[in-house]
């Protein structure tokens, strides 16, 4: 029992990134209403972001820019770069695709009249 | 449907909570991303690129075929919305277009603009959400755009040494723009970069890109490799790889402003750049 | 950085996102997903990302927020679910 405490204590961050993550996949699926789906894709996105830097990081590590007066001998003393160079191209892309997600939201809009899924679906099946 | 999503869901989470025990410790100094290429990057970031920022020199020198095409899928993505929205006009927006007399204070609302010329002294056109008190806004918004600009190009200009680089001063460039076109009205951001002109600059920042791949090519080096221009130039390798990194960073930049100008513009008007938010 | 302000900032960003998600009115659950952006934003700076953080700051909280907003007003404002 003690070392599940323990356990619990070293991960505790990684069950709350897979419970942010969680939530924004309830919202991709259960949500009716496209933009609140949208909205659910950030959500997971960000998670997953988070999940990546966070193993780069270390007790006692500075930003990844060069301290002079402690130097690069010890890399021990600066967080992991690569993490975070992939997670700023994924952030960039993440604006990206929800421009193009929000312009066919306005399409859909205009074609029906309503963003919500059920009532497209209807228009859809009585015509 | 929402109960069976809510048990997928809790279901899935619990799977990956159950996974965790085998991730590293929060913080373990020698955790496996850490062991393998990173510590290498680290010490031979300085000697080899002449970049404190180990981040910049990672994204635009040592990895960067993959910026090259995270550049060019954000290009593609201001080109997506442009086809979405703007290429194909149907019918289903009406247009009108309000004129508002400035002597007496009347607004016409019209179906067809040609029949009050842009430059009539009387006639000033206004937006349908147009309100008469928004000048201290507008005045506050305009004063500070120039000194956002300045501080967007300082962010790109110093990637290397400081948290920054190319996508940073590009998103801060195009939050520039996005502030007149919500302080002032979406006319004036067209006529300051119009549509042209910013696909333009989209196209050409990722032909800076991966010119400057090519052109290392042609001085003998691999693709994107910018020790190739050193012999060219005269310089030392280091020296010819930090230069590298800033011209690769300002194509970046260029790019991602100019997409993300255009984006706002169609999204915001939905597709007709008329009137905006 | 200090544990505790790493959970507070922890439980913050989950509310925000259950707020987000739930709330009807879609102009703000715009402006809280904007919150959440910068929640992420002061999460990363704890763990010494500072490019990310920058990045994230600028586009989550500035662009994203601002491409959601005109696309509520270019719709619908209420939604039922």
């Amino acid at each position: 029992m003690p070392e599940l405490f323990a356990e619990f204590g070293n991960k505790f961050h990684y069950y709350s990134y897979f419970a942010i993550m969680m939530i924004g996949l309830y919202a991709m699926i259960a949500k009716t209403n496209l933009l609140k789906k949208c909205i659910g894709l950030g959500i997971f996105q960000t998670a997953i972001m988070l999940f990546y830097v966070s193993i780069g990081a270390k007790t006692g590590a500075g930003i990844p820019i060069i301290d002079p007066a402690v130097g690069t001998a010890d890399p021990a003393a600066y967080a992991n770069p690569l993490p975070q160079v992939l997670m700023l191209t994924a952030i960039v892309v993440s604006v990206a695709t929800l421009g193009v997600a929000l312009a066919l939201i306005q399409n859909i809009h205009r074609d029906h009249g309503t963003i919500e899924e059920d009532e497209i679906l209807q228009r859809l099946r009585g015509k | 449907m929402k109960r069976l999503a809510l048990f997928a869901v809790i279901l899935a989470g619990v799977l990956f909570a159950a996974t965790a025990s085998e991730f590293p410790r929060l913080g373990a100094v020698d955790s496996a991303p850490s062991r393998h290429v990173s510590p290498a990057y680290i010490q031979g970031s300085q000697p080899q690129t002449h970049t404190p920022n180990f981040v910049t020199s990672v994204l635009a020198d040592y990895r960067g075929f993959d910026t090259m095409f995270e550049t060019t899928v954000v290009f593609l993505a201001g080109m997506s919305c442009f086809f979405i929205l703007r290429a194909l006009r149907r019918r289903g927006i009406t247009e009108v277009y309000y004129y508002r007399h400035k002597p007496t204070g009347v607004v016409l609302a019209m179906l067809a603009p040609r029949r009050v010329s842009p430059h009539s002294s009387c006639f000033e056109r206004i937006d349908a959400d147009w309100t008469p008190q928004d000048m201290v806004v507008e005045t506050m918004c305009l004063f500070m755009v120039p000194f956002i600009q300045v501080f967007a190009l300082y962010v790109i200009a110093h990637g290397h040494y400081s948290p920054g680089g190319g996508f940073q001063g590009g998103v801060l460039l195009a939050a520039s723009f996005i502030l007149v076109g919500l302080s002032r009205d979406l006319r004036t951001v067209e006529s300051l970069l119009t549509e042209k002109t910013a696909i333009l600059a989209a196209a050409a920042g990722v032909c800076i890109y991966a010119g400057t791949g090519l052109l290392a090519l042609c001085f003998g080096g691999n693709f994107l490799d910018y020790g190739a221009y050193a012999s060219f130039f005269g310089v030392a390798v280091p020296a010819a790889r930090s230069m590298g990194i800033l011209i690769v960073e300002i194509g970046v930049a260029l790019t991602v402003m100019a997409t993300l100008v255009t984006i706002y513009k169609l999204v915001s008007s939905r597709g007709t750049v008329e009137e905006g938010l | 950085m200090i544990l505790e302000i790493k959970i507070a900032m922890l439980v913050l960003v989950i509310v925000c996102a259950v707020a987000s998600i739930t709330i009807k009115d879609l102009l703000g659950a715009a402006v809280v997903f904007g919150t959440y952006s910068f929640m992420m934003c002061l999460l990363w700076v704890s763990m010494a990302a500072v490019d990310v953080a920058f990045t994230e700051a600028a586009i989550g909280a500035g662009i994203s927020t601002v491409l959601m907003i005109a696309a509520v007003f270019r719709t619908t404002r209420r939604t039922k679910d």
